[in-house]
C-alpha cells in the first residue's frame, strides 16, 4: 500500500464526547459492567519470520520470552482461575485458537465454568502484518472455525494476535460474524462501529491501561501498585456510572498476574469491586449483545451503520 | 506475501518442540518435602566474573558493561561483589545458617583463587555459570567453542571444590539448540535455565533425559531492583507475598518451590544488604516451620521428577 492510499483518520465510528450522552441502563440498575480477559496464549518456539514485526528479541531458541509464557500455562492459568472463581467471575478467554489443540486440559477447564472464549488468532507469534486480505480472511475464520468446533459455540469477539492489525482487520471479522472487538480503546462505554458490511458490531472496553502485561512489563510497576491503580479505575468508573453505566475491564496473562508474588495484589482489588452492590460482573459476549440489543441509539448505532 | 506465514508445522496435541512433556503444576502428582513442609527454598548466590575488554556478544547478559573501554564504571561496580558484596552475602548466610548455592563463573578459578578458596571452604553446593559473562550461550555460537566454555567451566571449578558439579545455569537463562547436549556429554544432571515452571521436571537432550529445576527470573535481584527499578522493601515485600502463598497452596496441593537469586555486586552493597537480611529473618526465621531450606540437588531428589 502507498503512503497515499493510507488513511489520516480511522472512520470506524463517530466523533462521541464524553458529556451529554444518552443515557445506558445495565441490567439489574447496575452502574457498572465488570469484565475480566485472561488472555491465554500460546507462543510458538520456532515461529516464520515475520518481515515487519520479530517474534522473538533473542536467537533461537529464545528460552528467556518463550519459558516465561509456557510457565502461564503451566503454572499460572489453575491459580488465576482458582481466584476467579472465588470470587464468581467468568473470565473471558482471548484465547490463542491453536491452544484448543496444544492444551485442550485448559480449554476443559473454562468450559467447564462457563466462560467466553474470543477469538486472538491462531498464534500470538503470528501476525496480521503482511498478510493479504485473503490471508487474514483465512486466518481469522481459522480461527473462528477451530474454537467453535472446541468448545461448541463461535466465537463473538476478536483481540487482534499481538494487537497487530490491517485495514481490514475488523471489517474481515465482523464478516466472519462475530459482533464485538477489543482492539479499540477509545472510550469508557461501548460504542457503536461502522464496518463495510452495516453488520451490528460494537466495540467494548478493554483496556490497555489496566492490562497486566503493560503494567508489569511496560510500566514496571511494583504489585501492590498495581492494585491499587485497578481500584482508582473502579472508583472513577463506579461513580461516573451513577449517571451513566460505564465498563471496566481487567485484562490478564497467566504469565504475569499469576505469579506468586503478585497475585495478591490482583485477588485484593478483585475483593474491593465485587464488594460493591451495584456491579455487573459479566463477559465481553454479554456486554456485547446486551449493548447491540438494547443500547444502539446510546452507542451511536441510530446514524449509518456502514463506513 | 510468504505462505509459511499461515503454516503450522508444530499445531498438535502438548508442546511445540520435544524438550519436554506438556503437563500443568496442579494437575501431576503431589510432591512431598522433608517433614512435610508446603515450601521449599532454594537460594542461589551467582559469582560472576564480568571481563573489562572482549568481543559483545549478540545477547548481552543482565549487568553486562555497557560504556566505550575502558569501562572502568561497570568493570569495577561487578567486581565490587567479588571484592566486598560476597562476604557480606556469606556472613549473613552463615548468621542465619542458610545454604545457599553458589553459581560460578569458571574464570574466577584463573582471576580469584582466594575468592574460589574460601567459597570452597563453606558447605555450599556449586553449579557451573558458564566461563564468564561474556560467553553467552545463545544463537549461533559454534558448538565446539560452546562445548569447551562448558567443559573448562567444570574443570576450572573442581580445580577448587570437591563436589563433583551436577548443576548449571547459563549466564542469562538463555541456551543455544545445543546447551542441553553439551551438558549433558559434560556430566552435568540439570540445568535451570528453563524458568517455565515451579517444580523440577524432566528435560529431553538427546543423550538422555535431565532435570529441569527452574530458577525464577520474576524475582531475581536484578531483575526486580535493576529492570523493574523498584525499590529494596518492594522486593522484600514480593519475596515475602510470594512465600506465603506458595505455603498456602503447598499446604492445600502439594509441595511448592520458590527459588531466589542473589548477585553480590547488586545486592551486596550496604544499602541492600540489609534487605537480603529482612529476606532470610522473614522467611528462615518467621516462616521457619514452613519451609524446608536446601540446596537445589536435595530438592531435585526430593521432589523425584
Amino acid at each position: 500500500m502507498s503512503a497515499l492510499e493510507q488513511r489520516a483518520e480511522l472512520a470506524l465510528y463517530d466523533y462521541n464526547p464524553y458529556e451529554n450522552r444518552p443515557k445506558i441502563e445495565w441490567p439489574n440498575g447496575a452502574r457498572l459492567a465488570f469484565w475480566v480477559a485472561p488472555n491465554i496464549e500460546f507462543y510458538e518456539l520456532n515461529p516464520p519470520d515475520n518481515p515487519f514485526r520479530k517474534p522473538w528479541p533473542h536467537p533461537y531458541p529464545a528460552v528467556p520470552g518463550y519459558s516465561i509464557r509456557d510457565y502461564g500455562n503451566r503454572v499460572g492459568h489453575q491459580r488465576q482461575m482458582a481466584v476467579l472463581d472465588k470470587y464468581g467471575v467468568r473470565g473471558s478467554i482471548s484465547l490463542s485458537a491453536a491452544l484448543c489443540e496444544h492444551h485442550p486440559e485448559i480449554i476443559a477447564l473454562c468450559a467447564e465454568r462457563d466462560w467466553e472464549f474470543f477469538s486472538h488468532g491462531i498464534y500470538n507469534t503470528r501476525y496480521t502484518y503482511g498478510l493479504t486480505e485473503d490471508q487474514e480472511r483465512e486466518m481469522i475464520e481459522d480461527a473462528m472455525a477451530t474454537i467453535e468446533s472446541a468448545v461448541g459455540l463461535r466465537p463473538a469477539g476478536y483481540l487482534a494476535p499481538a494487537l497487530s492489525h490491517s485495514d481490514h482487520t475488523i471489517d474481515l471479522f465482523a464478516e466472519a460474524g462475530g459482533l464485538y472487538t477489543c482492539d479499540l480503546f477509545h472510550d469508557d462505554q461501548p460504542t457503536w462501529v461502522k464496518t463495510r458490511s452495516g453488520k451490528p458490531f460494537v466495540s467494548i472496553p478493554y483496556s490497555l491501561e489496566l492490562n497486566d502485561t503493560i503494567a508489569y512489563v511496560v510500566q514496571r510497576m511494583e504489585p501492590r501498585r498495581y492494585g491499587e491503580i485497578i481500584r482508582r479505575a473502579f472508583d472513577q468508573l463506579y461513580e461516573e456510572g451513577a449517571e451513566s453505566g460505564t465498563v471496566m475491564c481487567i485484562p490478564t496473562h497467566n504469565y504475569q498476574v499469576s505469579c506468586p508474588h503478585r497475585l495478591r495484589a490482583f485477588e485484593e482489588a478483585l475483593e474491593y469491586i465485587t464488594g460493591h452492590s451495584e456491579v455487573w460482573v459479566t463477559t465481553g459476549r454479554e456486554i456485547a449483545e446486551y449493548a447491540l440489543t438494547h443500547l444502539k441509539q446510546q452507542i451511536g448505532g441510530d446514524g449509518d451503520a456502514a463506513r | 506475501m510468504s505462505d509459511d506465514l499461515l503454516i503450522y508445522p508444530q499445531r498438535r496435541y502438548g508442546m511445540d518442540h520435544e524438550r519436554y512433556e506438556w503437563s500443568m503444576l496442579q494437575d501431576r502428582e503431589p510432591v512431598a518435602w522433608p517433614d512435610g513442609k508446603p515450601l521449599a527454598l532454594w537460594i542461589n548466590i551467582s559469582v560472576q566474573h564480568f571481563p573489562l575488554s572482549g568481543e559483545k556478544p549478540r545477547v548481552a547478559p543482565p549487568g553486562a558493561l555497557t560504556m566505550p573501554y575502558p569501562d572502568l564504571r561497570h568493570y569495577t561496580l561487578r567486581d565490587y561483589g567479588n571484592r566486598v558484596g560476597i562476604y557480606r552475602l556469606l556472613r549473613l548466610m552463615s548468621e542465619f545458617d542458610a545454604q545457599p548455592s553458589l553459581a560460578v563463573s569458571g574464570a574466577l578459578a584463573e582471576h580469584y583463587p582466594q575468592l574460589l578458596e574460601r567459597l570452597a571452604a563453606t558447605p555450599y553446593e556449586w553449579l557451573g555459570h558458564g566461563w564468564n559473562m561474556l560467553c553467552m550461550h545463545a544463537g549461533e555460537v559454534d558448538s565446539d567453542l560452546e562445548a569447551t566454555w562448558i567443559q573448562k567451566t567444570r574443570v576450572a571449578l573442581e580445580r577448587f571444590t570437591d563436589q563433583s558439579l551436577s548443576g548449571w545455569l547459563s549466564p542469562g537463562r538463555i541456551q543455544t539448540a545445543n546447551t542441553p547436549e553439551l551438558l549433558m556429554s559434560n556430566g552435568f544432571s540439570y540445568h535451570s535455565d528453563w524458568v517455565n515452571d515451579e517444580l523440577p521436571y524432566l528435560f529431553n537432550t538427546e543423550r538422555g533425559s535431565m532435570n529441569c529445576l527452574p530458577s525464577c527470573l520474576e524475582l531475581d535481584d536484578v531483575f526486580v531492583l535493576t529492570q523493574n527499578l523498584h525499590s529494596e522493601d518492594s522486593f522484600a515485600q514480593q519475596v515475602i507475598d510470594a512465600a506465603d502463598l506458595l505455603i498456602k497452596e503447598g499446604g492445600e496441593q502439594g509441595g511448592r518451590l520458590l527459588s531466589l537469586n542473589f548477585h553480590p555486586w547488586l545486592v551486596g552493597q550496604p544499602h541492600r544488604i540489609r534487605t537480603v537480611r529482612e529476606i532470610l529473618e522473614a522467611l528462615l526465621v518467621e516462616r521457619g516451620e514452613a519451609i524446608w531450606h536446601a540446596p537445589p540437588g536435595h530438592i531435585i531428589r526430593a521432589a523425584k521428577p
